[in-house]
């Protein structure tokens, strides 16, 4: 079975080869086949005209594929790691994400930003960021957060075919996850947009990303204490499905949602006063964020404290189950 | 050396100039063979244009100062290195600007009163780029210059012969972005001219704090072909253009444009430029004034100057009567618009935002106000 690295991998393929305007732009991209292997044996299929290394110039990257789009071209950028979007900040949100505003919608910016990102994996420091809340907020980007392979491939066609600009972020301690491949042109089935992972009936876990996998091993472990989660997979962070998120937090009344990037200001807290907005009179508790905490990245030996875990989940299912007396603030943030 | 050094003091290449300040044509052994066809009708369009867009700015400053604009970035002085450049770009050139190119997109085929209604803030943009091939104007400095780059890419790979225009000023050379898109022209030798108009003040910073070189002298070391011109003088900008145009044309790489000229306005009508410069600066300056330049060397060679003095003027006084009526007559925007075009693909979220503010506002229906 393909790893979720030979997914994306053939999803790009696809895109290339269905469509002679799909280009890929980035940093050892070509030759080498990217430091995940995820653009290997591209350039040689494609040519280096539709597979282009570039200069180290994350900023330069972007514009330049913004160029390409100008010109009717759909780039696939890869960020080499997420803490290397920043350098091209200014394009992404400045530029990227108000192109088709700022011209009234004559420039259309099919663009996507591949950005593997998320921690776990032992890394230095700005190998492991979670950067998607910048992108949420800004007008103009739509954010997708696949995590299974299945969803990889998906996902990252129906982004390269979006219209609009998508910053596309692959958990990457989840690149070695192995599944089948939907085939064919499956991924048009469906519009991107959140999905229910497991049926519960006391607690709705909301996650994305590298953090649906722990999501799902607490509910197995929260079976035990006879406590029904309900998991969703966000999938899209812009737009987020509200439709899915609020229909499950009406049935259960209670809330835990998780992300590895910071509390303050991030994905969770969005979530969090949307569901107190849509669905305040069905709650049962305050909905409760797991998330990293506010402090930088930390070096690796600290990271397994600063990740969201299993047992982290669990108090919060615990504490909005009230089933725990310590105050859930201290454990759950 | 048939070229003469017009900034005696910096060190580095030689800045070309066709015509000196007393409208004498100085002989250019690079520069001549581009002006060899040029007729009096195309002397007169100079001429006319820049007297066109002169009167424009001078407009647009009015309008501004009488409230009918929200703000205006003022082109005086930097006629002839904006008329003289895109006069030399072929129609199906592609032109990333910033927001001082007015003249530029005037001279494009956007109307006037289609570029200022960006600045009375009833629109983002004025004019669809692909009608006119020239992008929206760039208010962030030099990120436009990696979407030329980009564009020239796209023009390699699809085997046309187009060029792309990066315009962008002295200032914006500090700019990362600026040395990424050198970058990146040079390493995949993208049809791609930089056209850099030193003005020499990025707002109250002169040009000396930017660089201590030359502005062209970094562009050597990116790889690229550079031409330092008199940017007050239309004809050796158009001349260096269309050898630059001819030299990206033939596949030889990417060019660089120092156009040497001076902002006599303000950086914006929000600006005061008494704090930070001279009357002396800009008595010099005045001295070098473009189109003075111009009518001077049409003196000269014997034209009909009063002909063509008096069909820039009627061009001049229709833009300006036609401008200020479309300007006071231009309605705001219903508060609809403001959810226009965010995203090429529906989106829940601006559509439940639209309809939720709209739904408030009708509230409101058939109250005083």
């Amino acid at each position: 079975m393909p790893t979720m690295i030979q997914a994306l991998n053939t999803s790009l393929r696809d895109a290339l080869t269905d469509d002679e305007k799909v280009v890929l732009l980035g940093e050892d991209i070509g030759t080498l086949g990217g430091v995940f292997r995820v653009t290997d044996g591209l350039k040689s299929q494609f040519g280096e005209h539709r597979v282009i290394d570039t200069p180290l110039a994350e900023s330069g990257i972007v514009g330049t594929a913004i160029g390409l789009a100008y010109r009717g071209y759909r780039p696939v950028v890869e960020i080499q790691f997420d803490g290397f979007t920043y350098p091209a900040f200014d394009q992404l949100v400045s530029q990227l994400a108000k192109l088709h505003y700022r011209s009234r919608g004559r420039v259309k910016m099919p663009v996507t930003v591949r950005i593997p990102f998320g921690g776990g994996i032992g890394s230095p420091e700005h190998h492991s960021e979670s950067p998607e809340a910048y992108f949420v907020h800004t007008a103009g980007l739509r954010v997708f957060a696949p995590s299974t392979v299945e969803d990889a491939y998906t996902m990252l066609r129906q982004a390269i075919d979006c219209d609009d600009p998508v910053i596309f972020f692959e958990p990457k301690r989840r690149y070695h996850e192995k599944a089948e491949l939907p085939y064919g042109d499956q991924w048009r089935d469906e519009a991107p947009c959140a999905r229910v992972v497991r049926r519960g009936d006391d607690v709705t876990a909301i996650g994305y990303g590298p953090t649906v996998y722990t999501l799902n091993d607490a509910a197995v472990a929260a079976e035990d204490e006879q406590i029904s989660m309900e998991v969703i997979d966000l999938r899209t962070l812009d737009p987020l499905d509200w439709s899915t998120i609020t229909q499950s937090v009406k049935h259960t009344g209670r809330v835990v949602i998780v992300h590895e990037a910071s509390a303050q200001g991030g994905l969770g807290a969005e979530i969090a006063a949307g569901i107190t907005e849509r669905c305040f009179d069905y709650l049962d508790h305050a909905p409760l964020r797991v998330t990293g905490f506010d402090v930088p990245y930390p070096p690796s030996k600290l990271e397994h404290h600063h990740l969201p875990d299993l047992d982290r989940v669990l108090h919060a299912v615990d504490t909005v189950m009230r089933r725990d007396e310590v105050t859930a603030l201290g454990a759950a943030r | 050396m048939s070229t003469q050094r017009m900034d005696v003091d910096a060190e580095g290449l030689p800045t070309h100039q066709v015509l000196s300040t007393d409208g004498e044509r100085i002989p250019d052994t690079e520069l001549d063979h581009y002006l060899a066809n040029l007729t009096p009708a195309m002397l007169s369009d100079f001429l006319r244009d820049m007297v066109v867009v002169r009167r424009m700015d001078a407009e647009a400053n009015a309008l501004q100062r009488q409230g009918q604009l929200g703000l205006w970035a003022p082109l005086l002085g930097q006629e002839a290195a904006q008329i003289g450049s895109i006069r030399a770009a072929r129609n199906d050139d592609f032109i990333f600007p910033s927001y001082r190119e007015h003249a530029v997109a005037w001279a494009r085929g956007v109307k006037a009163q289609d570029l200022l209604s960006v600045w009375r803030g009833v629109t983002p943009s004025g004019w669809d780029p692909y009608q006119v091939n020239i992008a929206c104007q760039q208010i962030v400095i030099g990120a436009q210059a990696l979407h030329a780059v980009g564009y020239a890419l796209g023009i390699k790979f699809d085997g046309s012969h187009q060029v792309a225009f990066g315009y962008f000023g002295d200032g914006a050379t500090s700019q990362g972005d600026v040395n990424e898109a050198m970058v990146f022209a040079a390493s995949y030798q993208a049809p791609v001219v930089f056209f850099c108009q030193n003005n020499q003040w990025a707002i109250s910073e002169p040009v000396g704090l930017q660089s201590r070189t030359q502005i062209a002298d970094r562009a050597h070391g990116f790889g690229l072909k550079v031409w330092r011109v008199d940017g007050n003088d239309v004809l050796a900008v158009y001349a260096a253009t269309k050898a630059a145009t001819e030299y990206v044309r033939h596949g030889l790489g990417p060019v660089f444009i120092e156009a040497v000229t001076y902002r006599m306005g303000a950086h914006t009508t929000a600006d005061d430029p008494t704090r930070y410069r001279t009357e002396e600066q800009l008595d010099k300056w005045r001295a070098k004034d473009p189109i003075d330049r111009l009518r001077k060397y049409l003196e000269k060679m014997g034209a009909d100057l009063p002909a063509m003095e008096r069909r820039a003027e009627e061009a001049a006084d229709q833009l300006a009567a036609d401008l200020r009526a479309a300007i006071t007559s231009m309605p705001d925007p219903g508060p609809e618009a403001l959810f226009e075009n965010v995203y090429a693909e529906p989106h829940p979220l601006i559509e439940a935002q639209r309809t939720g503010y709209l739904e408030y506002l009708a509230t409101f229906e058939g109250q005083d106000a």
